[in-house]
Parts: structure tokens; C-alpha cells; sequence
């Protein structure tokens, strides 16, 4: 994409990407205004929220948990709305 | 060594990029540019040239072909006229962002409504500033010669921007002239291959277009901007080598017996060549009139404009299209430009030669008396509109 640091005078022309798989730097973390906490004594370890969070960025930890990766959690909520035990709750960022 | 030949110029233009070896025409046809893309279809049918030639749906289609095809690093040109170029506004932004030099060749015709299928500049003045590099053609020598022109300055890596070449339609459109025909080995010497940048191709993959949040759209901008106005330098070795194999001489702005001019008319498009025969007959007459032209619209040459019309006391600027609402888009630049100069002619403002009306030699005349009138006494209408009832 750059030539260097990523200024105006280092763009290959028309901001051309040619490093494939450089979305994975793109933190949409910044986006979010709460985030999805789990309360794993409710949680049943089914996977819905794994297999709804539109990101993807839910991943299942060693215990069969779950858990987001903040980085790219965009805080949208499907995960809590779509929690058969109501086991995750939206959370502002600047409660916990 | 080329030959001289008569016939229409939209053929001449046709000529050009069947020469130019095109890969792709993406075209939907549209008067008074129909001619163009018409007579490729036809070679490439009768196996004269070897190039795609895609029938789209629309204009906007056209463009958004065009955009896929020179990304592919395929030579690529398309042709439109007035509602044509409307349609394609959308894409023009992603072709000249994108860097894809795609070359257009632009038969200039108002737009509705009411419906007018005639000429003036009201179409490539509402696309100004979409980034392409404009150039204007008076003739189908013009015409024949900056198309090969757009293609080496466009696809020059340095440049890597697309590219309208503007000739008036109807009035250059449909006219037979003579024209010199280059010889392939000529313009083959003068055209070397399109060797993009960037290429989508699986082996190597890029994106291209992609999404620019905040962080990153205004420095991608400035890049942009700065290189469009950097590509003036190889614009003129394009015209340096033009001039050196073919003869024909070309620059960003051009004058007209313009030396020692108190009184100098500003013109573009084809209606400078009624503006030299009346120079030609004023001089005769020993009044120091002259003619500036503007070759290059976009980037727009602002040094060279300051130079050619110093000395001058009048300055009186024609355009062929309106700014709804405020100046006239020539002149409107004309005074930006000339705007820090500390000396500076009184510049007159006429709009005329719309929806395919023509100007005549008297009306010229006119424009040279009651330019130099309004002068010495100001212009207090931003605009007279020229031959109006």
C-alpha cells in the first residue's frame, strides 16, 4: 500500500493495496461503545454467539468458553440477543 | 510516412485508436459521438483491428467496463456526448482515483433540457474537477493528433491518469477535413506499450478501489491532486516528441498572432478558428488584436495562462457553456488565475455558441468592440450572452 510510513508522498497510485490479508490490521475494535461480557455460569457452551457474531472475532477458549476479541468487536449486541441462556450482557465500555 | 487524406473526423478519431492498438472499447452510442465508437465496431468486425469491442447497455456501463479493463492493464477508450457523460459521472471519480488510464474522446454537446443533440461545453464543464486530465481539439487534425497524445500521457507511469480529449460537437464532429493519417510504424515509435503500475491478476493479487476510512481518505487525496498537477512535466515531452515525429507542434495554452496584442480574445474549443479569421482581418487593418487558446483544461495551466496574456489591456473571454448561478466557467478560472498579478487586463465576459448555435465571423467582431467598450466602462452583468433576442 505504502512505501514507508503512511503518508501522502508513499502511496503507490490509486492507494493500490498489494499486501492481500492486511484487513486483519484494521482495528474496527475502535468502533464500539459496549462490549459483550460472558457470565460462564450461564453459558452452555452451545456456539450460537460464535456462529452469529457477523465480525467473526468470537473464539472458543480451552475450558469450551467463549470469548471476543476486542480488537475487532464492534460492540453490535447480536451475541447477547442471541444467547439462548442470556448468559452475555452488553456492558459500556467504561463500567468494567 | 503518414498520408493526407479527407474524411469525417469522428473516422479520423476512430483512426487514431485503432493505430494507438486498443485493447477494449466499452461505448454506447450517442449523438454526435456516435460516429466514433460506430466506425471500431466496424473494425473490429471486419477484422482490421484486434480489440474487444463491448456493446454495453449504458453509459454508465461503458465506464464501469472500461474501469475493469484498463485495470487489467488493457488499453482501454470509450466515446460519449453531453447526457452520456452525465451518466457516467459516477464511475469517472473511480477511474481517475483509481489512476486507470482510460482515454474518452468527448464530442462536446449541450444538455437537457429542453433536448439538444447540438453542441456546446455544457457537458465536460459539469465533469470538471472528476480528476481526468481535459484536453480541447479545433479540428479533426486535433482531434486525430491528441488522441494519441492522451493514450502516451495517460498510460506514462509517472502519470497513470485517464484522459478527455474534447472536439466540439457537429461542428468538428461531422466536418470532412484533411487530415494527416501517421503511418503505424510512426505511431508505434511515438506509443510505447501500456505498462501500468498495478494489474489485477491472480498470480499477484491487489486490490484496487478500496475502502479509505478517515484516517487514511485525505492523504490518499492529496496524492491524487499532486500528481495530476505533476503530470504536466510529462505532458510536454509528450508534445516535445509528438513535435519530433510527427511535426505538429501542440502546447498548453497557444496564442494566435497574439505579440503586442492590447486586446486579446479567449477561446476554447473549435471556435477559435472563427476567432483567427478575425484576427487575420483586424491585423490586416493594423488593430493589435490577438488570440489566446486554451489547449489544456484540466490540470488548468495557470502560469501559462499569467504569461500569455501579459501586456495585454483587454481581455475578453468567450465560453460555451454556463455556471448556473455564477460565472461562466472560463472565465471564472481566467480571473482566479490571473488574480495575484499585479498588473492585470480588464477582462470582459461573453457566453455564447450554446446548444449548437453558431458564432459568426461579425459576431466576433462585436465581441472585440463591446469588449473593449464595457473595458474602459466595466461590465456590470457578470456575463453578455452573445446573439441573444
Amino acid at each position: 500500500m505504502a512505501d514507508g510510513p503512511l503518508t501522502w508522498k508513499n502511496f503507490i497510485g490509486g492507494f493500490v493495496v498489494d499486501k492481500p490479508g492486511n484487513a486483519a490490521e484494521y482495528q474496527t475494535g475502535g468502533w464500539r461503545s459496549q462490549k459483550p461480557v460472558w457470565d460462564n455460569t450461564k453459558c452452555i457452551k452451545c456456539g450460537v454467539c460464535y456462529i452469529y457474531c457477523p465480525e467473526p472475532c468470537i473464539r472458543q477458549t480451552a475450558e469450551g468458553y467463549f470469548e471476543s476479541d476486542l480488537f475487532y468487536c464492534k460492540g453490535c449486541g447480536i451475541c447477547a440477543r442471541e444467547c439462548w441462556t442470556n448468559a452475555i450482557k452488553m456492558v459500556q465500555e467504561e463500567e468494567v | 510516412m503518414s498520408h493526407r487524406t479527407g474524411l469525417e473526423v469522428s473516422h479520423a478519431a476512430a483512426e487514431a485508436v485503432k493505430l494507438a492498438h486498443v485493447d477494449v472499447v466499452a461505448a454506447y452510442p450517442i449523438t454526435p459521438n456516435t460516429h466514433v465508437p460506430e466506425r471500431i465496431a466496424e473494425m473490429v468486425a471486419n477484422g482490421e483491428l484486434d480489440a474487444e469491442f463491448i456493446p454495453v447497455e449504458s453509459e454508465h456501463s461503458a465506464m464501469s467496463a472500461c474501469v475493469g479493463s484498463s485495470a487489467t492493464g488493457a488499453r482501454t477508450f470509450t466515446a460519449t456526448s453531453g447526457q452520456g457523460l452525465e451518466l457516467m459521472h459516477e464511475v469517472l471519480t473511480v477511474a481517475s482515483s483509481m489512476r486507470l488510464p482510460i482515454v474518452l474522446s468527448l464530442a462536446n454537446r449541450a444538455l437537457s433540457s429542453p433536448l439538444s443533440v447540438w453542441g456546446d461545453h455544457s457537458d465536460v464543464m459539469a465533469i470538471r474537477d472528476c480528476g481526468w486530465i481535459q484536453v480541447f481539439a479545433e479540428n479533426g487534425q486535433q482531434t486525430f493528433d491528441l488522441l494519441l497524445w492522451a493514450f502516451r500521457v495517460g498510460e506514462d507511469p509517472r502519470v497513470s491518469f485517464p484522459v478527455i480529449v474534447n472536439f466540439d460537437g457537429f461542428h468538428v464532429t461531422h466536418v470532412i477535413e484533411p487530415v494527416f493519417i501517421a503511418d503505424q510504424e510512426e505511431v508505434d515509435r511515438y506509443l510505447p506499450p501500456f505498462k501500468p503500475n498495478a494489474v489485477l491478476d491472480p498470480r499477484r493479487p491487489v486490490t484496487m478501489g478500496a475502502y479509505g476510512p478517515p484516517f487514511i481518505y485525505s492523504e490518499t487525496k492529496k496524492a491524487q491532486d499532486f500528481a495530476l498537477h505533476k503530470s504536466k512535466e510529462v505532458m510536454l515531452q509528450g508534445f516535445a516528441e509528438f513535435e519530433k515525429i510527427f511535426g505538429r507542434k501542440y502546447n498548453f495554452v497557444e496564442t494566435y498572432k497574439a505579440e503586442g496584442a492590447k486586446v486579446l480574445l479567449m477561446v476554447i474549443g473549435s471556435f477559435a478558428e472563427t476567432a483567427m479569421d478575425l484576427v487575420d482581418k483586424l491585423r490586416e487593418k493594423g488593430e493589435a488584436v490577438g488570440l489566446v487558446r486554451i489547449r489544456l483544461w484540466r490540470p488548468f495551466p495557470q502560469e501559462e495562462l499569467r504569461q500569455a496574456v501579459r501586456g495585454a489591456e483587454t481581455l475578453i473571454v468567450l465560453d460555451r457553456a454556463m455556471c448556473f448561478g455564477t460565472l461562466a466557467p472560463v472565465v471564472s478560472e481566467i480571473k482566479a488565475a490571473l488574480y495575484p498579478e499585479e498588473k492585470r487586463p480588464k477582462i470582459v465576459s461573453f457566453v455564447g455558441g450554446l446548444g449548437g448555435r453558431d458564432i459568426r465571423l461579425e459576431e466576433f467582431e462585436y465581441m472585440v468592440r463591446r469588449g473593449s467598450e464595457l473595458a474602459q466602462k466595466g461590465q456590470e452583468e457578470i456575463y453578455e450572452t452573445i446573439g441573444i433576442r
